[in-house]
C-alpha cells in the first residue's frame, strides 16, 4: 500500500522546520469533511430519536393502562380501550423461546465444528452457508417452513411452525457470536488439558466451551432480540388469537407484531392506543435484552 | 464469582418466565356491558368453532359477548380467516358453521355441503354492512352521485370534480376543478367485490370492469384494509373511496349520497335507508335456506332505500349429525338475533336486520336441528 | 444483528477479514500440534466420535437448511409456473385469483424491489461511511462506545414499527420535498409522475424508510474493518503532517473500501427482503411502474406478505413461492458478492 504519496517529506532539506502548518487548502478540505462527518452521524440520529420519541409518546398511556400487563384481549369490542396484551407478550416469548431450544444447540456445535474441527472445503462450505443465512429474509424463511411443513408435510398453522422459521433466522447470529467467543479462548487452555491427557471433546465442553459461555449468552440475546420483532413468519404461519393460546403446537396464537398487524385494521382510536402500545412493549422487552447482552459481554467477557 | 453470576441470570430468565406464564387472565368482564338475550333455549356444545369473513367479524365479536352472558358456560370461537377459508373449513368440517360474504355456490360446493351435514346446508344472510362512498372534497358536502356516475368515477373515465356528470346531480355547489384520488383497496375483499358488482349493476354497463375481490377499475392508488383506504382519503384532499361505512364516520369523511335505481330523490346512508333495501331484496334461495339475489338490492328501486350493502351469510347444517351441535348453534343464532344483540350493531357499523326480514331469518334459524 | 456480530469478529488479533476468518484459521489450526486432539496416532474414543459427528452434524444441518430452502421453494414453484400462462419473467401482471388460469409475472415485482433498494443504499451509503468514519476517527474512545450502541438501536427497532412511523410520520414530513423534486425534476426519469396520484406512500417514501432500516448495518461492518485499519499507516501519515482527513484518504479509506462494500451489499440484502414496513408504506397501483421513484406497487416481500391469509389453494399459493424463490436466489446473490468482496480484501 504506497501511502505517502503527495507527502513527499523525505526530499525535504534538513534545515526547514520538522512541522509545517498545512496550506489554506488542505485545512478547508479537513474542516470541510469533519463537518461531513458531524452531519452524517447527526442526519442518523434524527429517525432513531423520531422513532423512539414516536413510539414513546403514543404508546406510553396503553402500557400504564392497568390491565394492559396482565389481560388478553378476549372478549374486548373493537371501540373499548379493556383489556391488555398478556396473550401477545406470552406469544412472542414462547415463540422466540422455543425458536432459541432448537437453534442453540445446534448453533453452538456449528460453532465449535467451524471453529474446532472444521477444516477443507466442508467448513469452508458451512461457513459461507452461514453469512448466506444471515441474510436469508424472514419472509423466505416464512415461505419455507409453508411450502416444506405446512404444504407438503400437512402440518397445522400453528406458533410452533413459527418457531421452526425463527430458528433459521437465530441460527446465524448464534453461530458467529460463539465462533468468534471460541476462537478468543487461549490455546493455552486446550494444551493444559491435552497435556494433561483429556480428549479433545471433553476439553472442549469442560474448558472452552465455559470459557466463551458469556459470548454465547450474548449471541442468544442478540438473535432472540432480532426474532422478536419478526412479522414476516407469524403472518404466514399462524391466525390471531384475541384470546390466551398456552399451548404453541396447535391453534391461533397472538404475537405483538401480530397483535398491532390485526390491529391496524380496527377504525377505532383504541386500535391506535392497541398498535402504539404494543410498539413501545415490543421495543422495551427487545432493549431489554439488548442490554442484557451487552452487559454480559462487558462484565464476563474473555480479556480482549 | 463468574460462573454464580452467570447462573444468577439463568435462574432469574427461568423465574420471570415462569411468573409470566401464571398471572395472565383472559378474563375482561364489562368489556362490553352486554347483557343476556332472552327466549334462547340455551345448551348443547359448550364451544363452538366457526370462521370465515372477516366483514362480520366485529358484530361476531358482540355476538359472542352475549351468548356468553346468555349461556353461561358456552361459548364461540370465531376466526376472521376470510370467506373462502370459512367456507372450505366448513365443508371440510373443521367448523361448526362459516361466515361468508357469499353463498355456497352452486354444484361442487352445495354437493359437498350436503355430504358434510348429511343433509341441506342454509345460507341465512344475518349481518349487513353498508358500503359508504367515502369523499375528501374540501368545500363539498352532501355529495350526490347514481349508479352510473360513481362507475366512471371509479373506472377513470371522470377524473374531476366538476365534470359536467358529477355537476348535473349536484346543482349548486361549488365542486373543485382538481383531479379525482380514488383510494381502492389492495388486499382481496369482499367489500371490493360486492362494490364492484354494485358498480355492474346500477350503472346500465357504463362500468365495464369485472366485479372480483380486487378492484379492476384501472386508476387510483392502492392502500391495505378498510382502515388504509378510510386513512388514504382522510390524507389525500380531492379523494374518494368506497368502505364499510363504520370506517368513514371514525374517519370523518363525507359519504356519499346515492341516487338508486328508481331514480327519485338521493338517499344518506342511514340505518333505515338501508334497512329500506333490505327489506325489498328477493331471496333466490328455495325454504329456509335464504341466499339473496344480490342484483334486486344493487338494482332496488323503492323510494329511500340505499343499494350499497355487503350481505355475509352464515352458513349452517339443516339438521347437524351431532345433535348438541345443532343446538347449540340455534342457541347462538337466536342470541345474535336478540333485541340486544341487534341494538348493538349500529354502533359497530352494521344495520340491524329490520323486522320483516328478521322473521324470515328466525324462522329459518328455529328450524335448525 | 447477525450485522454486529458478522463485524466483531475480526477482532480476533489472527484474522484480519471480516467474512473470511475460517480460511486463515484453518492453516493455523492446521500448523497448531496441540490441537489435533489427544494422540494424533491412536484411533479417537467413543466420545470423541460421537461428538465429532454432532458438531459435523450440525455444521452440515446448515447447509443442508439453504439447499432445503431452495429445493421446498422449487418444488412448490414449479406446478404453477407450469401452468402459468403469463410469461413469468416479462409480465408486469400477478393475477392469481383463478386456479385454472393463473397469469403472473415478476416484472413489476423486481422493478419495485430493486428501485426501492437501490435508492435506500444510494441514501445509506454516505451516511453510513461518515457515521462509520466519526465513530472510529472522529469521537473518543470513551464516547464512541456508546454512540455505536446508539447506532445499533435502529437495528433493534422491529420493522413493523419503522413501517407505522413512516405511513403516519415521515410520509406527510417528507410530502413537501416529493412535491419540490416532482415540480422541478419532474423531467428526470426517476422524479416523473408515477403511476399513484398521490406522492406519499410511493418508493421514494419507502426507500427513505428503507435506508433509515440498513443504515445499522451498513454501519457496523464499516465501522469494523475502519477500526482495524493499520496503526502504522495511520501513525506514518501523521508523522508526515497529514491532517484527519488526509490521514483517513489514505491510510483508512483504502484499507476499509472492500469492507465498506461488504457492508453496503449486506444492507442492500436486507432491504430487498424487507417486508412490512414496505407493505404497510409502499401503496399499490393498477399500472406497472415506469421506473420512477413516484411509483406505488409490490415488492417481491411484500406482495408475498399481502396474499398471505389466501395461501389456500396449492396453485395461487405456488405462484407467491415462485416469487419468493426469485428473491432468495436475489438475496443469495448480494449476500455471496458481498461475502467474496470481504474475503478477496483479506486474501489479496
Amino acid at each position: 500500500m504506497s501511502t505517502a504519496t503527495g507527502l513527499n517529506s523525505p526530499e525535504r532539506p534538513a534545515t526547514t522546520p520538522t512541522f509545517q502548518a498545512p496550506s489554506t487548502g488542505r485545512k478547508i478540505k479537513n474542516n470541510v469533511a469533519t463537518f461531513l462527518v458531524g452531519l452524517a452521524f447527526v442526519i442518523a440520529l434524527i429517525p432513531l430519536v423520531w422513532v423512539l420519541a414516536t413510539v414513546v409518546v403514543r404508546g406510553i398511556g396503553a402500557i400504564l393502562s392497568s390491565d394492559w400487563w396482565g389481560k388478553s384481549l378476549s372478549g374486548v369490542l373493537p371501540e373499548s380501550y379493556a383489556g391488555g396484551v398478556y396473550h401477545a407478550i406470552y406469544g412472542t416469548l414462547i415463540q422466540a423461546a422455543l425458536a432459541a431450544v432448537i437453534a442453540v444447540p445446534i448453533g453452538i456445535l456449528a460453532a465449535i465444528y467451524l471453529v474446532e474441527y472444521g477444516r477443507g472445503r466442508l467448513a469452508r462450505t458451512t461457513s459461507f452457508m452461514v453469512d448466506i443465512l444471515a441474510g436469508v429474509p424472514s419472509i423466505v424463511a416464512a415461505l419455507f417452513v409453508f411450502a416444506a411443513f405446512i404444504s407438503i408435510l400437512g402440518a397445522e398453522q400453528s406458533a410452533f411452525m413459527v418457531s421452526l422459521a425463527l430458528v433459521l433466522l437465530m441460527l446465524p447470529v448464534v453461530i458467529r457470536n460463539t465462533e468468534e467467543m471460541l476462537r478468543l479462548v487461549p490455546d493455552e487452555l486446550r494444551e493444559a488439558a491435552y497435556a494433561l491427557g483429556i480428549p479433545k471433546w471433553k476439553t472442549i465442553l469442560r474448558i472452552v466451551l465455559p470459557t466463551a459461555l458469556s459470548g454465547t449468552v450474548t449471541g442468544v440475546m442478540l438473535a432472540l432480540a432480532r426474532v422478536m420483532g419478526e412479522t414476516a413468519p407469524v403472518l404466514v404461519l399462524v391466525g390471531y388469537s384475541q384470546s390466551i393460546n398456552f399451548d404453541p403446537f396447535s391453534g391461533n396464537m397472538a404475537s405483538l407484531p401480530l397483535l398491532m398487524f390485526s390491529e391496524l385494521s380496527n377504525p377505532e382510536p383504541s386500535g391506535q392506543f392497541r398498535i402504539w402500545g404494543a410498539a413501545l412493549t415490543l421495543i422495551g422487552i427487545i432493549m431489554i435484552l439488548q442490554l442484557g447482552a451487552s452487559v454480559v459481554s462487558r462484565f464476563s467477557a474473555i480479556s480482549k | 464469582m463468574r460462573y454464580q453470576r452467570r447462573v444468577a441470570a439463568i435462574g432469574l430468565i427461568a423465574a420471570s418466565a415462569l411468573v409470566l406464564s401464571a398471572c395472565g387472565s383472559d378474563e375482561n368482564a364489562g368489556g362490553g356491558g352486554v347483557s343476556a338475550a332472552p327466549g334462547v333455549t340455551c345448551g348443547g356444545k359448550p364451544d363452538l368453532r366457526s370462521s370465515g369473513s372477516s366483514a362480520q367479524n366485529n358484530a361476531m365479536t358482540r355476538f359472542v359477548a352475549t351468548y356468553q352472558q346468555t349461556c353461561q358456560g358456552q361459548t364461540l370461537n370465531y376466526t376472521p380467516s376470510g370467506s373462502g377459508a370459512g367456507r372450505n373449513e366448513f365443508l371440510g368440517g373443521q367448523t361448526d358453521f362459516a361466515g361468508s360474504d357469499s353463498a355456497l355456490k352452486d354444484g361442487d360446493e352445495t354437493t359437498r355441503a350436503q355430504a358434510r351435514c348429511a343433509s341441506p346446508a342454509w345460507n341465512l344472510p344475518l349481518v349487513f354492512g353498508p358500503v359508504a362512498i367515502a369523499y375528501n372534497v374540501p368545500g363539498v358536502t352532501d355529495l350526490v352521485l347514481d349508479g352510473p356516475t360513481a362507475a366512471r368515477v371509479f373506472n377513470g373515465q371522470i377524473t374531476t370534480w366538476n365534470d359536467p356528470a358529477i355537476a348535473a346531480l349536484n346543482p349548486g355547489k361549488q365542486l373543485p376543478a382538481a383531479p379525482i384520488v380514488v383510494n381502492f383497496r389492495s388486499d382481496e375483499s369482499g367489500t371490493t367485490e360486492n362494490f364492484q358488482k354494485y358498480l355492474v349493476a346500477a350503472s346500465n354497463g357504463a362500468y365495464g370492469k369485472e366485479a372480483a375481490q380486487t378492484f379492476n377499475g384501472g386508476v387510483g392508488a392502492g392502500a391495505r384494509g378498510s382502515q388504509g383506504v378510510a386513512d388514504a382519503t382522510k390524507n389525500t384532499p380531492n379523494s374518494v373511496t368506497y368502505v364499510e361505512s363504520s370506517f368513514a364516520q371514525r374517519g370523518g369523511l363525507g359519504m356519499a349520497q346515492i341516487i338508486n335505481s328508481g331514480g327519485g330523490q338521493p338517499v344518506p346512508l342511514t340505518t333505515e335507508s338501508v334497512a329500506t333495501a333490505i327489506n325489498n331484496v328477493q331471496i333466490s334461495g328455495q325454504g329456509n335456506n335464504l341466499t339473496l339475489n344480490l342484483n334486486s338490492l344493487y338494482q332496488t328501486s323503492a323510494p329511500g332505500a340505499y343499494p350499497i350493502a355487503l350481505a355475509t351469510y352464515e352458513i349452517v347444517c339443516s339438521n347437524y349429525a351431532d345433535d348438541p351441535t345443532g343446538q347449540a348453534v340455534r342457541a347462538f343464532l337466536q342470541t345474535a338475533l336478540s333485541p340486544g344483540a341487534q341494538q348493538a350493531l349500529p354502533d359497530a357499523g352494521y344495520v340491524p336486520l329490520p323486522d320483516q326480514f328478521k322473521q324470515r331469518v328466525t324462522t329459518a334459524v328455529n328450524a335448525i336441528q | 444483528m447477525t450485522e454486529r456480530t458478522t463485524a466483531a469478529r475480526p477482532r480476533d488479533p489472527q484474522d484480519e477479514g471480516s467474512a473470511a476468518g475460517s480460511a486463515t484459521l484453518d492453516t493455523v489450526t492446521d500448523t497448531d500440534p496441540g490441537r489435533g486432539g489427544t494422540g494424533r496416532g491412536a484411533t479417537p474414543g467413543r466420545g470423541e466420535r460421537v461428538f465429532r459427528g454432532l458438531t459435523s452434524g450440525s455444521g452440515l444441518l446448515v447447509v443442508a437448511a439453504i439447499a432445503a430452502i431452495g429445493l421446498f421453494l422449487l418444488v412448490q414453484a414449479v406446478p404453477s409456473l407450469l401452468a402459468n400462462n403469463a410469461n413469468f419473467l416479462t409480465s408486469p401482471v400477478f393475477d392469481t385469483r383463478d386456479a385454472a388460469n393463473l397469469n403472473f409475472g415478476i416484472r413489476d415485482l423486481l422493478v419495485v424491489t430493486l428501485l426501492s433498494s437501490l435508492f435506500a443504499l444510494v441514501l445509506a451509503m454516505p451516511i453510513a461511511l461518515g457515521i462509520a468514519l466519526f465513530l472510529t476517527q472522529y469521537a473518543p474512545k470513551r464516547v464512541a462506545r456508546p454512540f455505536a450502541y446508539v447506532i445499533d438501536l435502529l437495528a433493534a427497532v422491529p420493522s413493523i414499527i419503522y413501517g407505522l412511523w413512516g405511513i403516519a410520520v415521515l410520509a406527510p414530513a417528507l410530502l413537501p420535498l416529493a412535491t419540490w423534486l416532482s415540480t422541478n425534476l419532474g423531467w428526470f426519469f426517476l422524479f416523473a409522475p408515477g403511476n399513484l396520484p398521490v406522492l406519499t406512500g410511493t418508493i421514494f417514501t419507502g426507500g427513505v424508510v428503507l435506508a433509515v432500516m440498513i443504515l445499522p448495518i451498513i454501519t457496523a461492518v464499516t465501522r469494523e474493518v475502519f477500526s482495524q485499519a493499520p496503526r502504522f499507516h495511520i501513525e506514518a501519515a501523521q508523522a508526515l503532517g497529514a491532517t484527519r482527513w488526509e490521514v483517513i484518504r489514505m491510510a483508512v479509506l483504502p484499507y476499509g473500501r472492500s469492507g465498506y462494500i461488504a457492508g453496503s451489499m449486506l444492507g442492500l440484502g436486507r432491504a430487498l427482503g424487507e417486508t412490512i414496513a414496505v407493505l404497510i408504506v409502499i401503496r399499490a397501483a393498477t399500472t406497472p411502474s415506469g421506473f420512477s421513484l413516484f411509483d406505488g406497487g409490490y415488492t417481491f416481500a411484500s406482495l408475498i406478505a399481502s396474499a398471505a391469509s389466501e395461501f389456500s389453494q396449492p396453485l395461487p399459493t405456488g405462484a407467491y413461492i415462485a416469487a419468493g424463490l426469485v428473491l432468495f436466489v436475489l438475496t443469495f446473490v448480494v449476500n455471496a458478492i458481498a461475502r467474496v468482496v470481504a474475503g478477496g480484501k483479506v486474501n489479496g
